[in-house]
C-alpha cells in the first residue's frame, strides 16, 4: 500500500498568540493526500468540539449528463440512499440515525456529494458505509420509481410553483448556448419522466470510483488516523481506468446580447437580473478571478456597494440592487446583477441605471477606500469560515471538485490583498460586456380578459 | 439540488431540547456590574467573537392596528444611530468586518454581532449606538420601508408564505400571534417614525434582555463591553398584556386557489408549550412521526414508498403564549387528497397505538446521539444558550436533557400522544389548485 502524496499545508493549528506583533492568523492545519486507487483525502483539524463532518465528493454533475438525460446526476444522488448489496435498503440511513447522525446529499453541474455528521466515535462507521455505496449500489423499480416521483415533487416545488425560479431557469439556457451548463440541474420536466433504473446505474458505473473522488473530512480527528481508516475502508475499492479528465463543449465567442422575458400573473414584485458569461477560478488568467471578486464587492455587496447607492439611495428608482460572481465553476462560469425596482419604475428605466454604474466602474475605475474595504470583508469572512467545520469542508471539497487544489484555497487571502484598483476596472472593462450577458425581466402578466359566455 | 430539505423553522427556538456540546461546565454565567447576565462559551482558538442576544416582546408586541412595528426597528437599528449618519454607520461596520443584525420573530427582537478580535471595541460601540440612539431618518425610514414592501408583495403570491401567513390568521383572529411579523402592505405605509421610538422606548431594555456569548474574550472583558453597551438601556421594559392562546378552526380545511402545479399544505392543532413537562416527551413522538430526516413515519409513508413529496414534516412549535403541532407537505394538485389521507391516516395510528419499542428507542439513541452537533460552531451555541434562557431551562439544562430524553417510557409518550395528537383536529390551509377538496380535519 502506497500513499502518494501527504503534503500539510499552512502553519500552526491553533492561534497562540492571534493578536501578536505582526501575526497573521493561521487557518486550520490542513492535509491532503492521495491513496493509490487515485482517492483524493483532505484532512481539516477542528478539535473545539467532539463532532467530525464527513463528505465525499464526486466529479460529476449535470453537465456531464448525456443529451437528453438532464435531471440524472441529482437523479442518481436520489437513488444512492437505496442501499448496497451488503446495506441493503435504508440499513446505511438508519444505522446512522442510531449513532445520532445526520446526513444529506447535493448536486450541481459540477459534482456529487454526501455528507453525515458524526460525533468521532462513529467516524469509520461512516466512511465503510461510503466506501461500499461507492461500488455496490442495487436498484429495483420498486425504489427507482416513486423515487422518480420525488425528483418530479422537487422541481415543482423549487421551479414550476415559482416564476422567479423559471426565470433563472430560462436565463441559464440563454447564457450557454452551448455548454451543458445551460440545462437545470434538477433536470427538463419531460426528460425527467423518462429517466430509469438502467440509466442511473450505468451513469453511476461511469462515474463513481475513487480515482474520481475526494473525501473531505473536517473535525475533532487525528490527521494520521484519518490516513489509516481512509486506507482501510475506501482503500479496497479499486480505480476506474476509464475515468478521464472532464471535457465538455465550450462556449463560443458570444456576440450577441441577449433578454429574456418571464410574464405570469402570480409576479407581484417584478425585478430585473442579469448573467455575464466570465471565467473561472479554474479558467481564468492569473489574478483575473479575484479581480472579479472584489468587483462584485465593490459594485454589489451591502448598502455601500456603488449599484445600491446608485439605485436604492440616490435616485432612488430602486429597493434593492446587488452583484455576485460564482467563481468556483469547473468551467466559465456566471457574474450576476439583480434588482428589485419602486413601484412606478420600469425595469427600461432600472437596466439604464445599472448600465451607467457598470460603464462607470469600466470607465473611471473604483476608488482605494472601496479596494480596501472589499479586501477587509473578503478576507475576515475567511477568519470567520474557521468557525465552522461544515463551511470548511465545503470550500474545500468544491474547490478540489472544481480542478483547483488545497494550496489555492490557502493562498486566497493573500491572492485577494494583491488585487488592484486597475486590475478590478479591467475585470470590469473586459468582462462585464453586453455580447456576453443575458438579462432577465420578471413581469406582472395582466389578467386575460373574462370570458363571456 | 439536495435529498430534502432542511425544515426551516417558522419560530424560534423549538429544537432548543438539542443538545450539549463536551462540557456544559464550559458555560460561565455571569452577572454584570450594571445587574446583566450573560452566558459565556470561552474559545480562544480563533481571534474572533460572537454575541446574541434577544429582547423579549417581538412582532406580539406590535400595535394592534399596525403589525410590522417590530420588523421596521429591527431593519432601522443599524441605519445610522448617534451622530453617524447610515452611510457612515455601515462604513464603520464594513471596515472592520463587524457583522450586526437584527431581526423579529413572534415573540422576541434578537440581534448578533461578529467580530474579529482586534475590532471588538469598535464592534461594541456601534452596537451600543444602534441599540440606545437609533436616529430613524426619515430618508432611512422610507427607503428599508420600500425594501418591506417589496417583500410584502412578493409574499403575497408565494405560496407558502400565504399558507403560512393564512394559518396563524385563521388559527388567531384578534390575538398578536395571528398578525404576521413582518406586516402587512395595509399596515406598513403607516408606521410612523414616532412608532419606532414608542416601540424602542417601550421593549429594549434591560429586564427583557437575554444575552450568549462565545469567543476569544473572557469573564471580566465580556463584562465591561456589555455594561457599556447595554447599561444605559432602562431598567424594565413595558409590554402590553398577550393573552394565552389556543389556535382555533380546528377541524377545518380552507383553501387558497393560486394558479400553481403543486399545492403547498400547512397543517397544524394543538401542542406543548415549552415549560409542559409532557414536552419532551412529545419532541420524541413528534420525532418519531415527522420530525427525524429519512427515517419519521411521514417521510416514509408519503415520499418513500409513494412519491407523493420531496418534503414533509411536522414539529412542536411552541410559543411564549401558546404550543402548536405544525407540518407541512407540497404535493401536485390531483394528489392532495392521497397525500393527506396518509398524512391523517399516520396521525391517527400513531395516537391509538404509539411508537413500536423499537421505534422509541431509536429515537432516543438519534436525538441523544446528535447533540453534539448542535454546538460545533460560534452561532450555533450562542443560538443554543439564548434559547435556553429564553425558555427559563437553566443553565444546567445542556447537562440534564439527554437524560431527559433517555427516561422518557412508552407509558410517558402514550400521555403526551393524548395531549397533543389523539383527536387529529387540525387546521388545514390548501394553496394552489387542488383536484379533490377532502375535508381532513374534522374526526
Amino acid at each position: 500500500m502506497r500513499i502518494l502524496t501527504a503534503l500539510a499545508v499552512a502553519g500552526t493549528a491553533t492561534l497562540a498568540n492571534p493578536r501578536g506583533a505582526g501575526a497573521e492568523p493561521a487557518g486550520p492545519a490542513v492535509q491532503h493526500f492521495t491513496l493509490s486507487n487515485g482517492l483524493d483525502v483532505v484532512v481539516i483539524p477542528d478539535n473545539r468540539s467532539p463532532v467530525v463532518t464527513h463528505m465525499i465528493w464526486y466529479r460529476v454533475g449535470s453537465a456531464d449528463e448525456d443529451l437528453g438525460k438532464s435531471g440524472l446526476a441529482h437523479f442518481l444522488e436520489h437513488l444512492m440512499f437505496k442501499g448496497t448489496a451488503k446495506n441493503p435498503a435504508g440499513s446505511f440511513s438508519r444505522t446512522l440515525a442510531t449513532l445520532g447522525g445526520q446526513e444529506n446529499a447535493f448536486t450541481s453541474s459540477d459534482y456529487t456529494a454526501y455528507f453525515q455528521r458524526v460525533t468521532r466515535d462513529h467516524l469509520e462507521r461512516v466512511m465503510a458505509f461510503e466506501a461500499d455505496r461507492m461500488t455496490g449500489l442495487v436498484l429495483t423499480d420498486t425504489v427507482v420509481l416513486p423515487e422518480r416521483e420525488v425528483v418530479l415533487e422537487e422541481r415543482r416545488m423549487r421551479t414550476d410553483n415559482d416564476p422567479g425560479a423559471q426565470l433563472a431557469e430560462a436565463m441559464q439556457a440563454a447564457l450557454f448556448v452551448n455548454h451543458p451548463y445551460g440545462h437545470p440541474v434538477i433536470g427538463w420536466e419531460q426528460e425527467m419522466r423518462k429517466l430509469n433504473r438502467e440509466e442511473a446505474l450505468a451513469f453511476y458505473r461511469r462515474f463513481y470510483a475513487p480515482n474520481n473522488a475526494i473525501v473531505v473530512i473536517a473535525g475533532d480527528i487525528a490527521p494520521d488516523d484519518i490516513r489509516a481508516l481512509a486506507e482501510k475502508t475506501y482503500g479496497a475499492v479499486p480505480k476506474n481506468d476509464a475515468i478521464k479528465l472532464r471535457s465538455r463543449p465550450l462556449e463560443p465567442d458570444a456576440r450577441a446580447s441577449r433578454r429574456v422575458v418571464l410574464a405570469d400573473q402570480r409576479v407581484a414584485q417584478p425585478s430585473l437580473s442579469r448573467y455575464y458569461l466570465v471565467p473561472s477560478y479554474r479558467t481564468a488568467k492569473a489574478s483575473e478571478a479575484e479581480a472579479l471578486d472584489a468587483l462584485a464587492h465593490v459594485i454589489g455587496a451591502g448598502t455601500l456597494s456603488r449599484l445600491y447607492k446608485a439605485l436604492v439611495i440616490e435616485k432612488p428608482i430602486a429597493v434593492t440592487a446587488s452583484a455576485w460572481y460564482g467563481g468556483t465553476s469547473f468551467d466559465a462560469t456566471r457574474f450576476g446583477i439583480s434588482a428589485t425596482p419602486r413601484p412606478g419604475v420600469s425595469l427600461e428605466e432600472l437596466e439604464s441605471a445599472i448600465d451607467a454604474v457598470v460603464a462607470e466602474v469600466a470607465a473611471n475605475g473604483i476608488t482605494d477606500q472601496e479596494l480596501a474595504r472589499a479586501k477587509t470583508r473578503l478576507v475576515a469572512d475567511t477568519i470567520y469560515s474557521w468557525d465552522d467545520q461544515f463551511t470548511l469542508a465545503r470550500v474545500y471539497g468544491s474547490a478540489l471538485a472544481n480542478g483547483l487544489s488545497v494550496e489555492t484555497v490557502q493562498s486566497w487571502p493573500d491572492r485577494i490583498r494583491a488585487v488592484t484598483a486597475q486590475s478590478v476596472q479591467e475585470a470590469a472593462r473586459n468582462f462585464l460586456d453586453m455580447r456576453h450577458a443575458v438579462t432577465g425581466y420578471l413581469i406582472k402578466q395582466p389578467a386575460p380578459p373574462e370570458k363571456r359566455s | 439540488m439536495t435529498r430534502y430539505l432542511a425544515l426551516v423553522t417558522m419560530t424560534l427556538a423549538l429544537i432548543s431540547t438539542a443538545p450539549a456540546f463536551a462540557g456544559a461546565s464550559r458555560i460561565e454565567r455571569i452577572v454584570t456590574p450594571a445587574g446583566i447576565e450573560i452566558w459565556l462559551v470561552r474559545d480562544k482558538n480563533l481571534p474572533m467573537m460572537s454575541l446574541e442576544f434577544a429582547f423579549l416582546g417581538g412582532a406580539a408586541q406590535d400595535p394592534a392596528a399596525k403589525p410590522g412595528v417590530a420588523n421596521l426597528v429591527a431593519g432601522l437599528l443599524d441605519e445610522g444611530a448617534g451622530d453617524l449618519n447610515a452611510a457612515a454607520f455601515h462604513e464603520r461596520l464594513e471596515e472592520r468586518a463587524i457583522s450586526l443584525t437584527f431581526g423579529v420573530n413572534r415573540d422576541n427582537l434578537r440581534g448578533s454581532i461578529r467580530t474579529l478580535s482586534e475590532n471588538r471595541d469598535q464592534a461594541f460601540e456601534l452596537l451600543r449606538l444602534a441599540l440606545t440612539a437609533p436616529r430613524f431618518d426619515g430618508q432611512e425610514l422610507e427607503r428599508i420601508r420600500a425594501a418591506v414592501l417589496a417583500q410584502l408583495r412578493r409574499r403575497s403570491t408565494n405560496p407558502s408564505d400565504i399558507a403560512a401567513d393564512s394559518w396563524f390568521a385563521r388559527a388567531f383572529p384578534g390575538h398578536p400571534y395571528g398578525r404576521p411579523p413582518q406586516g402587512t402592505l395595509e399596515s406598513v405605509p403607516t408606521i410612523a417614525v414616532d412608532d419606532l421610538r414608542a416601540y424602542v422606548r417601550r421593549m429594549l431594555a434591560r429586564s427583557n434582555l437575554r444575552i450568549a456569548a462565545v469567543g476569544d474574550v473572557d469573564a471580566a472583558e465580556i463584562a465591561i463591553l456589555v455594561d457599556r453597551t447595554f447599561g444605559s438601556l432602562p431598567p424594565r421594559n413595558d409590554p402590553a398584556p398577550v393573552a394565552d392562546a389556543e389556535p382555533r378552526g380546528l377541524g377545518t380545511t380552507e383553501t387558497i386557489e393560486v394558479k400553481v402545479p403543486q399545492t403547498v399544505i400547512t397543517f397544524g392543532g394543538i401542542g406543548l408549550k415549552r415549560a409542559d413537562p409532557d414536552f419532551i416527551p412529545a419532541f420524541v413522538l413528534n420525532h418519531i412521526l415527522g420530525g427525524g430526516g429519512f427515517e419519521s413515519r411521514l417521510f416514509r409513508e408519503v415520499r418513500e414508498k409513494r412519491g407523493l413529496a420531496y418534503s414533509v414534516y411536522c414539529y412542536l412549535a411552541p410559543f411564549e403564549h401558546t404550543g402548536l403541532f405544525l407540518g407541512g407537505v407540497s404535493t401536485r394538485n390531483d394528489r392532495v387528497a392521497e397525500t393527506l389521507e396518509i398524512i391523517v391516516a399516520e396521525i391517527k395510528r400513531m395516537a391509538a397505538e404509539g411508537p413500536t419499542a423499537d421505534e422509541l428507542e431509536k429515537a432516543k439513541r438519534f436525538l441523544i446521539g446528535s447533540y453534539p452537533l448542535r454546538f460545533d460552531t460560534s452561532g450555533k451555541i450562542t443560538a443554543n444558550l439564548l434559547d435556553i434562557q429564553i425558555e427559563n431551562l437553566g443553565i444546567d439544562y445542556i447537562d440534564k436533557r439527554n437524560t431527559l430524553i433517555e427516561a422518557v417510557t412508552s407509558e410517558d409518550i402514550r400521555r403526551a400522544g393524548r395531549r397533543f395528537l389523539a383527536e387529529v383536529k387540525l387546521l388545514v390551509m390548501l394553496v394552489g389548485e387542488p383536484q379533490a377538496k377532502k375535508p381532513m380535519g374534522g374526526g
